[in-house]
């Protein structure tokens, strides 16, 4: 995984609820075997007119948001299905934060096993980000994964919350996978209880 | 001890270790495996040069991308293809037990677990699919994950976990006749919208519960996601034992009785504590239609088509003034008014026997209107012989719905079943997102009972006046 310390760069705005994993990604891009290359399908419905042709009102089209880092959206973002392809897709666009008032918790576990950062703020807090965001390509923001914080165009810093565990793996691209194999020695030493004890537990047939 | 609830026993029984910060190693102990979200998973396993843990806790399926049509001549749709083979290339590679799309086991992953008796009470149960959840409704802690959680689940039949928030969904009263699981699970996510279940787990009991049936339950529990809840459960019971008794895959002899013994200790202790509770009196509960594009648009269908300008913030009134035009609909129109072009039948929340029952009681003797075409996709292999087997089938193609092979289908529309755009569509699967059965498309949440009256009559329909008028006196 790529390890976030730091991240500046312009934040692109798109006050939308309820934005699901099918606005994200839609299914005719789930039939890649591989996870790089989505960043063309993100938001295929709304980037795209029915010619194939940039929707030039779609925020990511517009000059000032199409080398954006930093998605400003609304509630339950990444609500749905369960398509890691959603992650890969914006990762793969070149957005690597994303801050909403809430996510979906599978969308959350999702990205970040990425190398993304997702960041909830209180929406008071989200609409004045938005707000800033609006200015375009001038509008800067910084994340400072290590303080935990979020520095704004105005210069107002916005902290933020997030797990330990899940900040350690971050901040130093850890694969997660090897973490927990390490400790093998506990996993079949619960396995051995445990089917001792529940003999049911393997499936018959 | 401490009183707890169902999900605090299943949580405790399955913590590995737990990192300083509380997340948790939690033990994996049945892990469904499907074409879409599992081909990277199993190249990072060869990529890193790891093993499956333990092949015998997984099972695999192929179903979002099968045809509907005969599958004995292959498939035609070269990505399709591609994933399929490789979904049955890694499954011979790393010694997993595959269903193939000949198989008469072979059906949507939700469906399959419980039928071969894969699924268990008190269990872990994952797959890389939200609706996973579904899997709950036998007291397993069951949820969704991505795939990189897939990878790291085959590799050391674990998950890294955080715990979630409990919640109470308690149901009152019985519902009315006419009245299924899925309006109620429909009722229930209007009441907590689409976000109101997350970072929770929910456990639903209550007297509407218990007598569910387990179809019943599976379909009230598929749709916990559409909550935004991590997982829903139903503590496990004489009609959860009686549906797993003599499955292939559920134990057998000793063990059978040892696992029940066990099993009915799964259930809430009195005075455990949950962080959120909603009460929902089941009496009070209408058929459920949605009428926009998020599962938490859902109102009885003797309500209007509302207006945005009655939401309550700006956010919702602009998502529901989006919805209103994506869904070609006018605030104020009668839901009863508006005619469908096509009835899918079918998904993971309303593909099983019982919902195929209870279509064809509606439709017999009865056919579907001119102007629509209905489709009724079975769950799996062996519901569909068993549908076949009770004449359920007969009855569906005389009335003039096409009968079609057991997959995911039009829910989600990555095989050829689709609508077009601008088609709108009662259906009995789970999301009604923009696009989702086809772009463009329009999607109406229903249960098979609903579906089956739109079908005849052409439009939404409220099913008990279809069966004051229509039924056989
Ligand atoms: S039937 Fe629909 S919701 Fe269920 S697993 Fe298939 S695609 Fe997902």
């Amino acid at each position: 995984m790529r390890a976030l310390k730091e991240l500046t760069g312009v934040a692109a705005p798109m006050p939308m609820i309820n934005v699901d994993t099918d606005m994200i990604i839609p299914k005719q891009y789930l039939k890649t075997i591989k996870r790089t290359g989505l960043g063309k399908g993100l938001f295929h419905e709304m980037r795209y007119n029915k010619d194939g042709s940039d929707n030039e009102d779609f925020v990511l089209n517009k000059e000032a948001y199409r080398e954006a880092k930093i998605l400003i959206t609304g509630d339950n973002f990444g609500c749905g299905s369960s398509r890691e392809h959603a992650a890969w897709a914006i990762e793969d666009f070149g957005i690597r934060c994303v801050i909403a008032p809430s996510f979906s918790d599978i969308f959350y576990n999702n990205a970040f096993k990425n190398g993304m950062l997702l960041i909830r703020l209180p929406q008071d807090q989200i609409d004045d980000l938005t707000e800033q965001a609006e200015y375009g390509a001038n509008a800067q923001f910084s994340i400072d994964l290590e303080t935990q914080t979020v520095t704004a165009p105005d210069g107002k810093t916005h902290r933020f919350e997030i797990d330990e565990f899940r900040k350690h793996c971050l901040l130093n691209g850890l694969d997660e996978i090897a973490l927990t194999l390490d400790k093998d020695a506990s996993i079949s030493s619960f396995e051995q209880s445990k089917n001792n004890e529940h003999r049911w537990l393997t499936p018959a047939g | 001890m401490p009183a707890k609830t169902l999900y605090d026993k299943i949580w405790d029984a399955h913590v590995v270790s737990t990192e300083p910060d509380g997340t948790c190693l939690l033990y994996i102990d049945r892990h469904l495996v499907h074409e879409v979200t599992s081909a990277q998973a199993f190249e990072g396993l060869r990529i890193n040069q790891r093993k499956v843990r333990r092949p015998e806790l997984t099972l695999a399926v192929v179903d979002h991308n099968v045809p509907t049509t005969d599958r004995s001549k292959g498939i035609d749709d070269p990505d399709s293809k591609l994933q399929i083979d490789t979904l049955r290339d890694n499954t011979e590679e790393f010694g997993v037990e595959y269903y193939n799309e000949q198989d008469i086991r072979q059906g949507i992953v939700h469906v399959i677990g419980p039928e071969q008796g894969f699924t268990l009470p008190g269990t872990t149960v994952v797959c890389g699919d939200s609706h996973t959840a579904t899997h709950g409704a036998f007291g397993a802690l069951a949820h969704g994950i991505g795939t990189s959680e897939v990878e790291h689940v085959l590799a050391s039949q674990t998950l890294l976990q955080n715990k979630s928030k409990n919640m109470l969904v308690n149901v009152t009263g019985k519902l009315a006749p006419g009245i299924t699981a899925k309006d109620l699970t429909l009722a229930i996510i209007a009441t907590t919208g689409t976000a109101g279940g997350t970072g929770h787990v929910i456990e639903y009991s209550g007297e509407a519960i218990r007598t569910l049936s387990m179809e019943g339950r599976m379909t009230l529990c598929n749709m916990a996601i559409e909550g935004g809840a991590r997982a829903g459960m139903v503590a496990p019971d004489e009609i959860t034992f009686a549906y797993l008794k003599g499955r292939p895959k559920s134990p057998k002899g000793d063990d059978w009785d040892n696992a029940v013994e066990y099993w009915k200790t799964l259930h809430s202790d009195e005075g455990a504590h949950f962080d959120t509770v909603i009460e929902i009196d089941a009496t009070t509960i209408a058929p459920i239609v949605t009428w926009g594009t998020s599962p938490e648009d859902a109102i009885a269908i003797t309500e209007n088509v509302p207006d945005p300008k009655n939401f309550q913030d700006e956010h919702k009134q602009s998502a529901a003034k989006r919805s209103l035009e994506y869904m070609g609909l006018t605030a104020g129109t009668p839901l009863t008014e508006i005619k469908i072009d096509k009835v899918f039948i079918g998904s993971c929340t309303n593909s099983r026997i019982e919902d195929l029952r209870e279509v064809a009681k509606i439709v017999e003797g009865n056919k579907t209107a001119a102007h629509v075409n209905a489709m009724v996709v079975p769950g799996s292999g062996l519901v569909k012989a068993q549908a076949e087997k009770e004449g359920i089938a007969e009855i569906l193609i005389q009335a003039g719905f096409d009968w079609r092979e057991p997959g995911c289908s039009m829910c989600l529309g990555m095989n050829p079943d689709r609508l077009q755009p601008g088609e709108r569509c009662a259906s009995t699967s789970n999301r009604n997102f923009e696009g989702r059965q086809g772009s463009g498309g329009r999607t109406h949440l229903m249960s098979p009972a609903m579906a089956a009256a739109a079908a005849i009559t052409g439009r939404l329909t409220d099913i008990r006046t279809l069966q004051k008028t229509e039924a056989p006196v």
